[in-house]
C-alpha cells in the first residue's frame, strides 16, 4: 500500500497564532512528509507490503515502526484542528470525559500535564478502550495507543519539532493554546 | 540591543531558585561566538533555559534525599541504579541533561580558532581508517537517533575510539549504557539544539558542527 499526506481541512496559516504558519509547513511538508516517503521505501519486500497502517504499527519494530508510527500519529494530529475550533465536546465524548475526570477543565489539566511528562520527544494521548472508557496515554517516540489494544482519540505531539519555531522551550503554553483550535467534532467522530 | 538584553537576563536567571549543589557553569564564550553554525538565540534559550532547567530539576528532586545531595554529578551517574526508585528515573534524566550540557558546552569553540592535533588525527585514523570516515561515523550516528538524544566519540580502557548514540539524557557514565569509557567528543541532537537555525534539516546541523568543535578540548580528553 501506498502511504499518503492527507489534505488539510486549513491553510498552512490557518492556525497562527496557536501554530504558527511555518511550523505547519515544516511540520507536515517536512517531517510528514519524511515518515510517510520513508514508510513507503522500507515496506516493499516485507510482509507489511499490503498491510494497512494500523496492522503495521502493530506488529511492526525498529525504523518500520518509527515511520508507520509518526504516519498514524501526524494522520489523527492534523486532522485534528480547526481554525474555528476550540470549545469544549459535546454528546457522548463529554459525557465519557465527565465520567472519567469530573470536567473538562480537569481533563485539560491532566492531559496537558502529562504532556509536560514526557521527557523527550513523543505523544500525549486520549484514548479509549473497548468499553468506551478513557485514558491519558503516554508514549515515547513514534508510540501510538493502538499498540495497546487502545483507540486513539485525540494527540498532542511534543516532539520539539511541533512547537520550538512558535513557543522554543515553553512546552506548556504550546499545549494549553492548541485547545483553541481543536476540532471537537472530528475528534467526537472518532469515539 | 542583543549584547545589552542576555547579560541582564542572565544575571535574573541567576536571581531564581538555585539553592542546591549543583550549578549552571559558566559558558566559555559568548553567546554569538558560534555563529553562524550555532546562532545566538539558540545559544541563550539552551544554556538559559533547558541547562538551567535540568540543573534546578536536580537540585528540586535531591532536596529530600540529603544522602545524594552532595554527591558530585558524576557519582550520581555511575551509581544511577543505587539511587532510591522514587527519584531515579527524575535523576538519570536531569544529572544526565546537566552533565551532557556541561561537557557539550567545552566541547564547542569559536570557528578557526583550535585545530585538530597531529595525535588526535592519528588516532582517528587508527580506528576509522580516515578522518572522513569517522565524521561518517559519527553523522550517520547523529541521523540514526530516532527522537532526541546524543552522540559521543569514545574511548576504552585500551584507547581504541569508537561511536555510540543514546537516547534523551543517557549517557556513558550510567552503567547500563557503558562501561569505562572517557568521553571524547560529545554531539546533542535534541530538536531544541538545531531547530531556529536549520529546522528539520539535522544533517545539515551536523556538518556545521565540524566548525565548531573545540579540537584542542579533544586532544586534552583523548589518552
Ligand atoms: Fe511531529
Ligand atoms: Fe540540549
Amino acid at each position: 500500500m501506498k502511504f499518503e499526506l492527507p489534505k488539510l481541512p486549513y491553510d498552512f496559516g490557518a492556525l497562527a497564532p496557536v501554530i504558527g504558519k511555518e511550523t505547519v509547513e515544516l511540520h507536515y511538508g517536512k517531517h510528514f512528509q519524511t515518515y510517510i516517503t520513508n514508510l513507503n521505501n522500507l515496506i516493499p519486500g516485507t510482509k507489511f507490503e499490503n498491510a494497512d497502517l494500523e496492522t503495521i504499527v502493530k506488529e511492526s519494530d525498529g525504523a518500520i515502526f518509527n515511520n508507520a508510527g509518526q504516519t498514524l500519529n501526524h494522520n489523527i494530529y492534523f486532522l485534528s484542528f480547526s481554525p474555528n475550533g476550540g470549545g469544549a465536546p459535546q454528546g457522548k465524548l463529554a459525557e465519557a470525559i465527565n465520567a472519567a475526570y469530573g470536567n473538562f477543565e480537569n481533563f485539560k489539566k491532566e492531559f496537558v500535564a502529562a504532556g509536560v511528562s514526557v521527557f523527550g520527544s513523543g505523544w500525549v494521548w486520549l484514548a479509549k478502550d473497548a468499553a468506551g472508557k478513557l485514558q491519558v496515554s503516554k508514549e515515547a517516540n513514534a508510540g501510538n495507543p493502538v499498540t495497546k489494544g487502545l483507540v486513539p482519540l485525540l494527540g498532542f505531539d511534543v516532539w520539539e519539532h511541533s512547537y520550538y519555531l512558535d513557543y522554543q522551550n515553553r512546552r506548556a503554553d504550546h499545549l494549553n493554546a492548541l485547545w483553541q483550535i481543536i476540532d471537537w467534532k472530528a475528534v467526537e467522530a472518532r469515539y | 540591543m542583543k549584547r545589552l538584553i542576555f547579560p541582564l537576563l542572565l544575571m535574573i536567571g541567576w536571581a531564581l531558585p538555585a539553592t542546591g549543589q549543583h550549578k549552571l557553569p559558566d559558558l566559555p564564550y559568548r553567546y554569538a561566538a558560534l555563529e553562524p553554525h550555532i546562532d545566538s538565540l539558540t545559544m541563550y534559550i539552551h544554556y538559559n533555559k533547558h541547562h538551567a532547567a535540568y540543573v534546578n530539576n536536580l537540585n528540586k528532586v535531591l532536596e529530600a534525599y540529603p544522602e545524594w545531595q552532595l554527591k558530585d554529578v558524576t557519582e550520581l551517574l555511575a551509581h544511577i541504579d543505587k539511587l532510591p526508585q522514587t527519584i531515579r528515573t527524575t535523576v538519570r534524566n536531569n544529572a544526565g541533561g546537566h552533565y551532557n550540557h556541561s561537557l557539550f558546552w567545552e566541547m564547542l569553540a569559536e570557528p578557526g580558532t583550535t585545530r585538530m592535533s597531529s595525535r588526535t588525527e592519528k588516532a582517528l585514523i587508527r580506528d576509522f581508517g580516515s578522518v572522513e570516515a569517522f565524521k561518517q561515523a559519527f553523522a550517520r550516528s547523529a541521523m540514526g537517533r530516532f527522537g532526541s538524544g546524543w552522540v559521543w566519540l569514545l574511548q576504552d580502557r585500551d584507547g581504541k575510539l569508537s561511536v555510540l548514540s543514546t537516547p534523551n539524557q543517557d549517557n556513558p557514565l550510567m552503567p547500563f549504557v557503558a562501561r569505562d569509557m572517557r568521553i571524547v567528543l560529545a554531539l546533542d541532537v535534541w530538536e531544541h539544539a538545531y531547530y531556529l537555525n536549520y529546522q528539520s534539516q539535522r544533517a545539515a546541523y551536523v556538518e556545521a558542527f565540524w566548525n565548531v568543535v573545540n579540537w584542542r578540548k579533544v586532544d586534552e580528553v583523548l589518552k
